[in-house]
Protein backbone atom coordinates (compact mmCIF):
# COMPACT_ATOMS: atom_id res chain seq x y z
CA UNK A 1 0.00 0.00 0.00
CA UNK A 2 2.90 2.84 -0.60
CA UNK A 3 0.85 4.13 -3.54
CA UNK A 4 -1.95 5.71 -0.07
CA UNK A 5 -2.23 9.01 -0.28
CA UNK A 6 -2.46 10.81 3.60
CA UNK A 7 -5.76 11.87 4.36
CA UNK A 8 -6.47 15.05 5.91
CA UNK A 9 -4.16 15.25 9.40
CA UNK A 10 -6.55 14.46 11.83
CA UNK A 11 -6.19 17.89 13.10
CA UNK A 12 -8.47 17.38 16.55
CA UNK A 13 -6.63 20.58 18.28
CA UNK A 14 -8.04 23.42 15.89
CA UNK A 15 -11.52 22.64 16.57
CA UNK A 16 -13.13 25.08 18.70
CA UNK A 17 -15.95 23.13 21.15
CA UNK A 18 -17.94 25.64 22.05
CA UNK A 19 -18.98 26.05 25.82
CA UNK A 20 -22.08 24.59 27.14
CA UNK A 21 -21.85 27.87 29.36
CA UNK A 22 -21.10 30.17 26.57
CA UNK A 23 -22.97 33.16 25.48
CA UNK A 24 -25.49 31.88 24.15
CA UNK A 25 -26.79 29.85 26.75
CA UNK A 26 -26.40 33.29 29.29
CA UNK A 27 -28.91 35.00 26.41
CA UNK A 28 -30.96 31.86 27.08
CA UNK A 29 -30.69 31.63 30.76
CA UNK A 30 -31.61 35.17 31.24
CA UNK A 31 -34.63 35.17 28.52
CA UNK A 32 -35.72 32.11 30.67
CA UNK A 33 -35.29 34.41 34.15
CA UNK A 34 -36.90 37.16 33.06
CA UNK A 35 -39.98 35.31 32.12
CA UNK A 36 -40.34 33.39 35.02
CA UNK A 37 -40.17 36.73 37.07
CA UNK A 38 -42.82 38.31 35.33
CA UNK A 39 -45.07 34.59 35.39
CA UNK A 40 -44.25 34.26 39.24
CA UNK A 41 -45.15 37.94 40.31
CA UNK A 42 -45.44 40.48 37.86
CA UNK A 43 -48.25 38.64 36.48
CA UNK A 44 -50.86 37.67 39.73
CA UNK A 45 -49.97 41.44 40.64
CA UNK A 46 -51.75 42.63 37.91
CA UNK A 47 -54.95 40.17 37.34
CA UNK A 48 -57.61 38.88 39.24
CA UNK A 49 -58.30 35.09 40.84
CA UNK A 50 -59.80 34.23 37.95
CA UNK A 51 -57.01 34.93 35.57
CA UNK A 52 -54.48 33.10 38.34
CA UNK A 53 -56.65 30.49 38.06
CA UNK A 54 -56.61 30.03 34.23
CA UNK A 55 -52.72 30.63 34.23
CA UNK A 56 -52.70 27.67 36.49
CA UNK A 57 -54.61 25.63 34.50
CA UNK A 58 -51.87 26.30 31.59
CA UNK A 59 -49.16 25.72 33.71
CA UNK A 60 -50.23 22.34 34.26
CA UNK A 61 -51.83 22.10 30.83
CA UNK A 62 -47.99 22.97 29.68
CA UNK A 63 -46.27 20.17 31.04
CA UNK A 64 -48.35 17.35 29.16
CA UNK A 65 -48.41 19.60 25.90
CA UNK A 66 -44.18 19.42 26.69
CA UNK A 67 -44.50 15.32 26.95
CA UNK A 68 -46.80 15.00 23.79
CA UNK A 69 -44.76 17.45 21.91
CA UNK A 70 -41.46 15.84 22.78
CA UNK A 71 -42.68 11.85 22.16
CA UNK A 72 -43.75 13.96 18.60
CA UNK A 73 -41.00 16.23 17.90
CA UNK A 74 -38.21 14.58 19.44
CA UNK A 75 -38.85 10.68 19.30
CA UNK A 76 -41.25 10.53 16.30
CA UNK A 77 -44.35 8.90 18.15
CA UNK A 78 -47.81 10.45 18.01
CA UNK A 79 -49.68 9.72 21.24
CA UNK A 80 -53.25 10.70 21.22
CA UNK A 81 -53.67 9.02 24.91
CA UNK A 82 -52.14 11.34 26.64
CA UNK A 83 -55.26 13.17 28.74
CA UNK A 84 -56.25 9.64 29.53
CA UNK A 85 -52.61 9.26 31.12
CA UNK A 86 -53.58 12.82 32.71
CA UNK A 87 -56.70 11.64 34.19
CA UNK A 88 -54.96 8.56 35.69
CA UNK A 89 -52.68 11.08 37.34
CA UNK A 90 -55.44 12.83 38.36
CA UNK A 91 -57.28 9.94 39.95
CA UNK A 92 -54.14 8.04 41.88
CA UNK A 93 -53.11 11.70 43.26
CA UNK A 94 -57.19 11.98 44.83
CA UNK A 95 -57.31 8.64 46.04
CA UNK A 96 -53.83 8.83 47.90
CA UNK A 97 -54.45 12.55 49.05
CA UNK A 98 -57.75 11.28 50.98
CA UNK A 99 -56.18 7.64 52.32
CA UNK A 100 -52.59 9.63 53.26
CA UNK A 101 -51.25 12.45 54.96
CA UNK A 102 -48.56 12.56 52.79
CA UNK A 103 -46.90 15.35 51.87
CA UNK A 104 -48.37 17.13 48.11
CA UNK A 105 -44.36 16.97 46.11
CA UNK A 106 -44.67 12.59 47.61
CA UNK A 107 -48.01 12.71 46.55
CA UNK A 108 -46.89 14.28 42.87
CA UNK A 109 -44.13 12.11 42.74
CA UNK A 110 -45.87 8.69 43.40
CA UNK A 111 -48.94 9.72 41.10
CA UNK A 112 -45.86 10.76 38.16
CA UNK A 113 -44.30 6.69 38.96
CA UNK A 114 -47.71 4.85 39.05
CA UNK A 115 -48.66 6.83 35.82
CA UNK A 116 -45.52 5.66 33.91
CA UNK A 117 -45.73 2.18 34.91
CA UNK A 118 -49.12 2.26 33.51
CA UNK A 119 -48.11 4.33 30.09
CA UNK A 120 -44.79 1.67 29.93
CA UNK A 121 -47.76 -1.18 30.02
CA UNK A 122 -49.96 0.41 27.83
CA UNK A 123 -46.69 1.51 25.43
CA UNK A 124 -45.20 -2.29 25.66
CA UNK A 125 -47.89 -3.36 23.12
CA UNK A 126 -48.80 -0.03 21.51
CA UNK A 127 -45.09 0.92 20.52
CA UNK A 128 -44.61 -2.16 18.06
CA UNK A 129 -46.59 0.03 15.86
CA UNK A 130 -46.30 3.02 13.97
CA UNK A 131 -47.85 6.30 12.59
CA UNK A 132 -51.56 6.57 12.14
CA UNK A 133 -52.07 3.01 13.81
CA UNK A 134 -49.76 4.12 17.00
CA UNK A 135 -52.45 7.54 16.73
CA UNK A 136 -55.22 5.17 16.73
CA UNK A 137 -54.35 2.57 19.52
CA UNK A 138 -53.13 5.15 21.92
CA UNK A 139 -56.50 7.39 21.31
CA UNK A 140 -58.68 4.24 21.41
CA UNK A 141 -56.86 3.68 24.88
CA UNK A 142 -57.98 7.02 26.29
CA UNK A 143 -61.45 6.22 25.13
CA UNK A 144 -60.80 3.22 27.56
CA UNK A 145 -59.30 5.31 30.62
CA UNK A 146 -62.47 7.55 30.08
CA UNK A 147 -65.15 4.61 30.25
CA UNK A 148 -63.15 3.77 33.58
CA UNK A 149 -63.19 6.70 34.78
CA UNK A 150 -66.43 7.93 34.12
CA UNK A 151 -67.55 4.23 36.21
CA UNK A 152 -65.21 4.35 39.24
CA UNK A 153 -65.51 8.17 39.26
CA UNK A 154 -63.26 10.85 40.67
CA UNK A 155 -62.53 10.09 45.12
CA UNK A 156 -64.41 12.21 47.20
CA UNK A 157 -62.85 10.88 50.55
CA UNK A 158 -65.21 8.13 50.86
CA UNK A 159 -64.22 4.55 51.90
CA UNK A 160 -63.26 1.40 49.56
CA UNK A 161 -60.76 1.39 46.53
CA UNK A 162 -62.57 4.06 45.10
CA UNK A 163 -62.73 6.18 47.52
CA UNK A 164 -66.55 7.66 46.51
CA UNK A 165 -68.55 9.25 49.47
CA UNK A 166 -72.42 7.73 48.82
CA UNK A 167 -74.05 11.21 49.69
CA UNK A 168 -73.10 14.11 47.74
CA UNK A 169 -73.36 16.50 51.12
CA UNK A 170 -70.42 14.81 53.01
CA UNK A 171 -67.64 14.50 49.36
CA UNK A 172 -64.72 16.34 50.18
CA UNK A 173 -62.05 18.42 47.84
CA UNK A 174 -58.74 17.22 46.94
CA UNK A 175 -56.48 19.09 49.95
CA UNK A 176 -53.65 21.41 48.30
CA UNK A 177 -49.93 21.78 49.82
CA UNK A 178 -50.14 23.99 52.92
CA UNK A 179 -47.81 26.02 51.59
CA UNK A 180 -49.62 26.91 48.71
CA UNK A 181 -53.18 26.90 50.10
CA UNK A 182 -54.63 30.04 48.48
CA UNK A 183 -55.07 29.95 44.54
CA UNK A 184 -52.30 32.35 43.98
CA UNK A 185 -49.84 30.18 46.06
CA UNK A 186 -50.97 27.49 43.84
CA UNK A 187 -50.44 29.13 40.72
CA UNK A 188 -46.71 29.94 42.06
CA UNK A 189 -46.57 25.95 43.44
CA UNK A 190 -47.81 24.88 39.89
CA UNK A 191 -45.47 26.88 37.92
CA UNK A 192 -42.54 25.98 40.09
CA UNK A 193 -43.40 22.16 39.66
CA UNK A 194 -43.73 23.02 35.63
CA UNK A 195 -40.15 24.81 35.49
CA UNK A 196 -38.93 21.31 37.61
CA UNK A 197 -40.92 19.03 34.45
CA UNK A 198 -39.49 21.13 31.97
CA UNK A 199 -35.99 20.78 33.49
CA UNK A 200 -36.20 17.19 33.32
CA UNK A 201 -37.12 16.79 30.06
CA UNK A 202 -34.45 19.28 28.58
CA UNK A 203 -32.17 17.51 30.90
CA UNK A 204 -32.95 14.14 28.77
CA UNK A 205 -32.86 15.98 25.44
CA UNK A 206 -29.14 17.55 25.69
CA UNK A 207 -27.80 14.16 26.78
CA UNK A 208 -27.60 10.75 25.98
CA UNK A 209 -31.30 9.68 25.50
CA UNK A 210 -32.29 12.82 23.43
CA UNK A 211 -29.13 12.04 20.71
CA UNK A 212 -30.70 7.90 20.83
CA UNK A 213 -34.48 9.84 20.55
CA UNK A 214 -33.23 11.85 17.83
CA UNK A 215 -32.01 8.27 16.26
CA UNK A 216 -35.25 6.76 16.50
CA UNK A 217 -36.77 9.55 15.23
CA UNK A 218 -34.69 10.03 11.90
CA UNK A 219 -34.28 6.14 11.29
CA UNK A 220 -35.05 2.91 13.53
CA UNK A 221 -32.45 1.47 11.17
CA UNK A 222 -29.69 3.95 11.10
CA UNK A 223 -30.31 4.10 15.13
CA UNK A 224 -30.12 0.42 15.42
CA UNK A 225 -27.03 0.37 13.22
CA UNK A 226 -25.42 3.08 15.66
CA UNK A 227 -26.04 0.32 19.03
CA UNK A 228 -29.03 2.47 20.32
CA UNK A 229 -31.49 -0.16 21.93
CA UNK A 230 -34.84 1.13 20.23
CA UNK A 231 -37.39 -1.02 22.17
CA UNK A 232 -35.76 0.36 25.49
CA UNK A 233 -35.25 4.42 24.66
CA UNK A 234 -38.79 4.61 22.92
CA UNK A 235 -39.90 2.88 26.03
CA UNK A 236 -37.65 5.30 28.15
CA UNK A 237 -39.09 8.44 26.46
CA UNK A 238 -42.73 6.86 26.56
CA UNK A 239 -42.52 6.45 30.53
CA UNK A 240 -40.79 9.81 31.20
CA UNK A 241 -43.65 11.70 28.70
CA UNK A 242 -46.33 9.30 30.92
CA UNK A 243 -44.65 10.35 34.40
CA UNK A 244 -44.73 14.35 33.47
CA UNK A 245 -48.27 13.91 32.18
CA UNK A 246 -49.15 12.61 35.80
CA UNK A 247 -47.24 14.90 38.13
CA UNK A 248 -49.50 17.12 35.36
CA UNK A 249 -52.50 15.15 36.96
CA UNK A 250 -51.48 15.57 40.20
CA UNK A 251 -51.14 19.17 39.88
CA UNK A 252 -54.65 19.36 38.50
CA UNK A 253 -56.13 17.23 41.55
CA UNK A 254 -56.01 20.08 43.78
CA UNK A 255 -55.93 22.75 41.69
CA UNK A 256 -59.59 22.23 40.55
CA UNK A 257 -60.48 20.12 44.01
CA UNK A 258 -62.95 18.04 42.38
CA UNK A 259 -62.61 17.13 38.77
CA UNK A 260 -65.08 16.28 36.40
CA UNK A 261 -65.04 13.37 33.97
CA UNK A 262 -65.64 16.16 30.83
CA UNK A 263 -61.62 17.62 31.26
CA UNK A 264 -60.91 14.20 30.02
CA UNK A 265 -63.01 13.06 27.14
CA UNK A 266 -61.88 11.95 23.86
CA UNK A 267 -61.79 15.06 21.75
CA UNK A 268 -59.44 16.84 24.35
CA UNK A 269 -56.65 14.83 22.75
CA UNK A 270 -57.23 15.98 19.61
CA UNK A 271 -57.10 19.63 20.92
CA UNK A 272 -54.67 18.98 22.74
CA UNK A 273 -52.37 17.43 19.63
CA UNK A 274 -53.38 20.57 17.86
CA UNK A 275 -52.37 23.02 20.05
CA UNK A 276 -49.05 21.29 20.80
CA UNK A 277 -48.30 21.34 16.84
CA UNK A 278 -49.42 24.82 16.71
CA UNK A 279 -46.95 25.58 19.63
CA UNK A 280 -44.42 23.87 17.64
CA UNK A 281 -42.63 20.66 18.60
CA UNK A 282 -38.81 21.47 17.79
CA UNK A 283 -38.46 23.27 21.21
CA UNK A 284 -39.76 23.18 24.70
CA UNK A 285 -40.32 26.50 24.25
CA UNK A 286 -43.97 24.62 21.89
CA UNK A 287 -45.40 23.57 25.52
CA UNK A 288 -45.45 26.56 27.18
CA UNK A 289 -47.47 28.28 24.10
CA UNK A 290 -50.07 25.02 23.81
CA UNK A 291 -50.61 25.31 27.57
CA UNK A 292 -51.88 28.94 27.41
CA UNK A 293 -53.37 28.35 24.07
CA UNK A 294 -55.74 25.94 25.36
CA UNK A 295 -56.28 27.13 29.02
CA UNK A 296 -56.24 30.93 28.86
CA UNK A 297 -57.01 31.89 24.66
CA UNK A 298 -60.77 30.47 25.26
CA UNK A 299 -61.14 32.64 28.53
CA UNK A 300 -59.76 35.78 26.63
CA UNK A 301 -62.42 35.16 23.47
CA UNK A 302 -65.01 34.50 25.71
CA UNK A 303 -64.33 37.75 27.86
CA UNK A 304 -64.17 39.56 24.64
CA UNK A 305 -67.43 38.17 23.86
CA UNK A 306 -67.07 35.39 20.88
CA UNK A 307 -68.54 32.28 21.36
CA UNK A 308 -66.73 29.16 22.76
CA UNK A 309 -66.92 27.60 19.68
CA UNK A 310 -64.53 30.55 17.71
CA UNK A 311 -61.88 28.25 19.82
CA UNK A 312 -62.35 25.29 18.35
CA UNK A 313 -62.66 27.35 14.83
CA UNK A 314 -59.05 28.72 15.46
CA UNK A 315 -57.63 25.06 16.90
CA UNK A 316 -58.71 23.64 13.41
CA UNK A 317 -57.93 26.49 11.09
CA UNK A 318 -54.60 26.90 13.53
CA UNK A 319 -53.55 23.44 13.22
CA UNK A 320 -54.00 23.43 8.99
CA UNK A 321 -51.96 26.55 8.26
CA UNK A 322 -49.20 25.24 10.55
CA UNK A 323 -49.68 21.88 8.85
CA UNK A 324 -49.22 23.35 5.56
CA UNK A 325 -46.26 25.71 5.87
CA UNK A 326 -44.50 23.36 7.84
CA UNK A 327 -44.71 21.13 4.47
CA UNK A 328 -44.24 23.91 2.38
CA UNK A 329 -40.93 25.17 4.44
CA UNK A 330 -39.85 21.01 4.09
CA UNK A 331 -40.62 21.41 0.27
CA UNK A 332 -38.41 25.15 0.03
CA UNK A 333 -35.55 23.24 1.86
CA UNK A 334 -35.66 20.28 -0.26
CA UNK A 335 -36.60 17.73 2.40
CA UNK A 336 -39.25 15.17 2.08
CA UNK A 337 -40.56 13.46 5.23
CA UNK B 1 -11.95 -11.53 8.65
CA UNK B 2 -15.44 -12.71 8.37
CA UNK B 3 -16.49 -15.75 7.14
CA UNK B 4 -19.85 -16.18 5.42
CA UNK B 5 -20.87 -20.12 4.98
CA UNK B 6 -23.53 -21.57 3.06
CA UNK B 7 -25.58 -17.91 3.30
CA UNK B 8 -28.65 -18.22 1.68
CA UNK B 9 -31.52 -15.40 1.84
CA UNK B 10 -34.90 -15.87 1.04
CA UNK B 11 -37.79 -13.37 0.56
CA UNK B 12 -41.05 -14.84 -0.02
CA UNK B 13 -40.09 -17.00 -3.43
CA UNK B 14 -37.30 -14.70 -3.95
CA UNK B 15 -33.73 -16.11 -2.79
CA UNK B 16 -31.92 -12.95 -3.13
CA UNK B 17 -28.60 -14.72 -1.78
CA UNK B 18 -28.22 -17.91 -3.03
CA UNK B 19 -25.72 -20.41 -0.82
CA UNK B 20 -22.81 -18.05 -0.77
CA UNK B 21 -19.19 -18.74 0.67
CA UNK B 22 -17.08 -16.00 0.77
CA UNK B 23 -14.34 -15.14 3.27
CA UNK B 24 -13.01 -11.39 3.67
CA UNK B 25 -9.56 -11.21 4.72
CA UNK B 26 -9.47 -7.99 6.26
CA UNK B 27 -7.76 -4.58 5.21
CA UNK B 28 -10.61 -2.89 2.39
CA UNK B 29 -12.55 -5.39 0.70
CA UNK B 30 -14.75 -4.44 -2.36
CA UNK B 31 -18.59 -5.67 -2.75
CA UNK B 32 -19.60 -5.73 -6.53
CA UNK B 33 -22.44 -6.66 -8.80
CA UNK B 34 -24.86 -5.45 -10.75
CA UNK B 35 -28.22 -4.27 -9.09
CA UNK B 36 -30.15 -6.81 -7.23
CA UNK B 37 -27.04 -9.28 -6.88
CA UNK B 38 -27.48 -8.79 -3.25
CA UNK B 39 -24.73 -6.94 -1.89
CA UNK B 40 -26.72 -4.86 0.24
CA UNK B 41 -29.05 -7.92 1.13
CA UNK B 42 -25.84 -9.49 2.69
CA UNK B 43 -25.26 -6.19 4.34
CA UNK B 44 -28.43 -6.26 5.91
CA UNK B 45 -28.10 -9.50 7.22
CA UNK B 46 -24.25 -8.92 8.94
CA UNK B 47 -26.30 -5.52 10.98
CA UNK B 48 -28.97 -8.12 11.47
CA UNK B 49 -31.69 -6.54 9.61
CA UNK B 50 -32.44 -9.34 7.60
CA UNK B 51 -32.62 -13.55 8.90
CA UNK B 52 -31.01 -15.41 6.67
CA UNK B 53 -32.65 -18.68 5.76
CA UNK B 54 -29.19 -20.73 6.10
CA UNK B 55 -26.00 -20.09 6.82
CA UNK B 56 -23.53 -19.18 9.10
CA UNK B 57 -21.12 -16.07 9.68
CA UNK B 58 -18.33 -15.33 11.63
CA UNK B 59 -16.49 -12.66 12.50
CA UNK B 60 -13.05 -12.59 14.31
CA UNK B 61 -13.93 -15.62 15.67
CA UNK B 62 -17.68 -14.32 16.90
CA UNK B 63 -20.93 -15.68 15.74
CA UNK B 64 -22.52 -13.05 14.46
CA UNK B 65 -25.65 -13.96 13.49
CA UNK B 66 -26.14 -14.91 17.70
CA UNK B 67 -26.18 -11.29 18.23
CA UNK B 68 -29.17 -8.93 18.39
CA UNK B 69 -28.77 -6.19 16.04
CA UNK B 70 -28.55 -3.45 18.24
CA UNK B 71 -25.44 -5.17 19.72
CA UNK B 72 -23.80 -6.02 16.81
CA UNK B 73 -22.40 -2.28 16.95
CA UNK B 74 -20.93 -2.53 20.42
CA UNK B 75 -19.65 -5.42 19.32
CA UNK B 76 -17.94 -3.56 16.90
CA UNK B 77 -19.62 -3.64 13.70
CA UNK B 78 -20.57 -0.57 12.20
CA UNK B 79 -22.36 0.66 8.44
CA UNK B 80 -23.55 3.07 6.58
CA UNK B 81 -26.44 3.65 4.15
CA UNK B 82 -27.11 3.74 0.48
CA UNK B 83 -29.69 6.57 1.37
CA UNK B 84 -27.39 8.55 3.77
CA UNK B 85 -28.70 8.40 7.42
CA UNK B 86 -26.71 11.55 8.81
CA UNK B 87 -29.51 12.54 12.20
CA UNK B 88 -30.64 15.64 10.73
CA UNK B 89 -31.53 17.46 14.05
CA UNK B 90 -27.82 16.92 15.52
CA UNK B 91 -24.86 18.66 15.23
CA UNK B 92 -22.09 16.95 13.53
CA UNK B 93 -20.37 16.22 17.03
CA UNK B 94 -23.62 15.14 18.60
CA UNK B 95 -24.47 12.61 15.52
CA UNK B 96 -20.85 10.95 16.34
CA UNK B 97 -21.18 11.45 19.56
CA UNK B 98 -24.25 9.40 20.11
CA UNK B 99 -22.55 6.25 18.00
CA UNK B 100 -19.62 6.65 20.58
CA UNK B 101 -21.94 6.57 23.90
CA UNK B 102 -23.55 3.03 22.70
CA UNK B 103 -21.13 1.52 21.58
CA UNK B 104 -18.27 2.37 24.22
CA UNK B 105 -18.72 2.08 27.99
CA UNK B 106 -15.70 4.63 28.57
CA UNK B 107 -16.91 8.25 29.26
CA UNK B 108 -12.96 9.46 29.66
CA UNK B 109 -11.68 10.72 26.58
CA UNK B 110 -15.05 10.77 24.48
CA UNK B 111 -14.59 14.30 23.37
CA UNK B 112 -11.62 13.53 21.85
CA UNK B 113 -12.32 10.31 20.46
CA UNK B 114 -15.40 12.40 18.98
CA UNK B 115 -13.08 15.10 17.39
CA UNK B 116 -10.20 12.12 16.33
CA UNK B 117 -13.38 10.49 14.03
CA UNK B 118 -14.34 14.11 13.16
CA UNK B 119 -10.48 15.19 11.94
CA UNK B 120 -10.32 11.61 9.90
CA UNK B 121 -12.67 12.56 7.94
CA UNK B 122 -12.03 15.88 7.20
CA UNK B 123 -15.20 17.89 8.90
CA UNK B 124 -13.38 19.96 11.92
CA UNK B 125 -14.24 22.96 10.79
CA UNK B 126 -18.09 22.04 11.35
CA UNK B 127 -18.14 20.09 13.89
CA UNK B 128 -20.68 21.98 15.49
CA UNK B 129 -22.74 22.56 12.52
CA UNK B 130 -26.45 20.88 12.25
CA UNK B 131 -25.82 18.07 9.72
CA UNK B 132 -29.15 19.68 8.31
CA UNK B 133 -27.05 22.33 6.80
CA UNK B 134 -24.66 20.78 5.41
CA UNK B 135 -24.19 19.58 2.01
CA UNK B 136 -24.33 15.63 0.55
CA UNK B 137 -21.14 15.61 0.59
CA UNK B 138 -20.21 16.34 4.19
CA UNK B 139 -23.38 14.39 4.85
CA UNK B 140 -21.86 10.92 3.55
CA UNK B 141 -18.72 11.87 5.39
CA UNK B 142 -20.29 12.02 8.80
CA UNK B 143 -21.64 8.92 8.50
CA UNK B 144 -18.34 7.74 7.59
CA UNK B 145 -17.04 9.41 11.10
CA UNK B 146 -19.92 7.74 12.87
CA UNK B 147 -18.73 4.31 11.79
CA UNK B 148 -14.77 5.10 12.78
CA UNK B 149 -15.45 6.75 16.16
CA UNK B 150 -14.28 4.48 18.97
CA UNK B 151 -12.86 0.93 18.45
CA UNK B 152 -14.82 -0.35 15.19
CA UNK B 153 -13.91 -3.84 14.22
CA UNK B 154 -15.56 -4.06 11.05
CA UNK B 155 -17.15 -0.90 9.04
CA UNK B 156 -19.69 -1.42 5.94
CA UNK B 157 -19.78 1.21 3.40
CA UNK B 158 -22.78 0.86 1.81
CA UNK B 159 -22.12 3.06 -1.72
CA UNK B 160 -20.96 6.33 0.44
CA UNK B 161 -19.60 7.64 -2.89
CA UNK B 162 -23.32 7.55 -4.84
CA UNK B 163 -24.63 10.99 -6.15
CA UNK B 164 -21.19 11.93 -5.66
CA UNK B 165 -19.16 14.07 -8.58
CA UNK B 166 -15.74 12.62 -9.05
CA UNK B 167 -13.71 15.17 -7.58
CA UNK B 168 -15.49 15.13 -4.40
CA UNK B 169 -15.35 10.70 -4.19
CA UNK B 170 -11.69 11.14 -4.63
CA UNK B 171 -11.25 12.65 -1.18
CA UNK B 172 -13.99 10.26 -0.06
CA UNK B 173 -11.37 7.64 -1.11
CA UNK B 174 -8.43 9.10 0.84
CA UNK B 175 -10.61 9.19 4.01
CA UNK B 176 -11.17 5.37 3.62
CA UNK B 177 -8.16 4.24 2.85
CA UNK B 178 -7.27 5.38 6.10
CA UNK B 179 -9.47 3.26 7.72
CA UNK B 180 -7.67 0.16 8.05
CA UNK B 181 -4.49 1.40 9.12
CA UNK B 182 -5.54 4.58 11.39
CA UNK B 183 -8.54 3.19 12.91
CA UNK B 184 -7.82 -0.67 12.65
CA UNK B 185 -11.11 -1.75 11.25
CA UNK B 186 -11.33 -4.02 8.33
CA UNK B 187 -13.66 -2.14 5.89
CA UNK B 188 -16.47 -3.84 3.50
CA UNK B 189 -16.85 -0.90 0.78
CA UNK B 190 -20.05 -1.94 -1.35
CA UNK B 191 -19.98 0.70 -4.75
CA UNK B 192 -20.89 1.39 -8.39
CA UNK B 193 -18.21 3.22 -9.12
CA UNK B 194 -14.71 1.18 -9.76
CA UNK B 195 -12.18 4.07 -9.89
CA UNK B 196 -13.39 4.01 -5.92
CA UNK B 197 -13.18 0.15 -5.16
CA UNK B 198 -10.17 0.00 -7.52
CA UNK B 199 -8.30 2.98 -5.59
CA UNK B 200 -9.55 1.48 -2.13
CA UNK B 201 -9.89 -2.47 -2.32
CA UNK B 202 -6.94 -4.67 -2.50
CA UNK B 203 -9.22 -7.16 -2.47
CA UNK B 204 -12.81 -7.69 -4.11
CA UNK B 205 -15.81 -10.10 -4.48
CA UNK B 206 -18.34 -10.07 -7.35
CA UNK B 207 -21.95 -10.88 -6.71
CA UNK B 208 -24.30 -11.62 -9.44
CA UNK B 209 -27.96 -12.51 -8.93
CA UNK B 210 -27.11 -13.92 -5.40
CA UNK B 211 -24.41 -15.86 -6.55
CA UNK B 212 -20.65 -15.63 -5.97
CA UNK B 213 -19.18 -15.09 -9.17
CA UNK B 214 -15.55 -14.00 -8.40
CA UNK B 215 -13.26 -13.41 -5.71
CA UNK B 216 -9.33 -12.35 -4.85
CA UNK B 217 -7.16 -9.21 -5.37
CA UNK B 218 -9.21 -6.46 -6.67
CA UNK B 219 -6.74 -5.95 -10.79
CA UNK B 220 -7.28 -9.81 -11.20
CA UNK B 221 -11.18 -9.59 -10.26
CA UNK B 222 -11.79 -7.02 -12.43
CA UNK B 223 -9.92 -8.81 -15.53
CA UNK B 224 -12.44 -11.64 -15.53
CA UNK B 225 -14.10 -12.47 -17.87
CA UNK B 226 -17.25 -14.00 -16.14
CA UNK B 227 -17.17 -10.49 -14.30
CA UNK B 228 -16.86 -8.07 -17.16
CA UNK B 229 -19.73 -10.54 -19.27
CA UNK B 230 -22.19 -9.71 -16.21
CA UNK B 231 -21.17 -6.01 -15.73
CA UNK B 232 -20.97 -5.16 -19.42
CA UNK B 233 -23.81 -7.56 -20.62
CA UNK B 234 -20.95 -8.91 -23.27
CA UNK B 235 -23.64 -11.70 -24.60
CA UNK B 236 -25.78 -9.03 -25.73
CA UNK B 237 -22.69 -7.89 -27.72
CA UNK B 238 -21.63 -10.84 -29.33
Amino acid sequence: MTTMEAAPPADAAAVVVPSRFGRRAAIQAAIIVVILVVAMFVLPALTSTFWVKNFTSAAVLAIVAAATGMLYGRVGLVALGQIGLYGVGTWVTMRLGFATDWPYPVLILVAGAITAVIGVLLGLPALRLHGLYLALVTLMAAAAFLIILANTKFPTGGPGFRGVVIEVANSRQMRRPDIAETDYGYYRYALVVAVLMFALAAAHLVSKPGRAWASIRQSEAAALAAGVNTVTYKLWAWALASFMTGCAGALLAGHVGSPSTFTFTVEQNIILMAVVVMGGVASLWGGVIAGLLAAVLPEVLQDWGFSSNWTLILFGTGLLTNLLITSWQLDKAGIKE
Amino acid sequence: MIEVEDLTVRFGGVTSVNDVTLTFPGGACGLIGPNGAGKTTLFNVLSGFVRPYAGRITAFGDNLLAMPDYARARWGLRRTFQTEQAIEALTVYDNVLAVYEHTTKERAGRQAAVLDAIGLVGLGDVAFAKVGTLSPRQRRLVEVARGVVGTPRVVLLDEPGAGLPEAETEHLGAVIRTIPEQVGAMVVLVEHDMSLVQACCEWTAVLDFGKLLSAGPTADVLRDPEVLKAYLGQEDLE
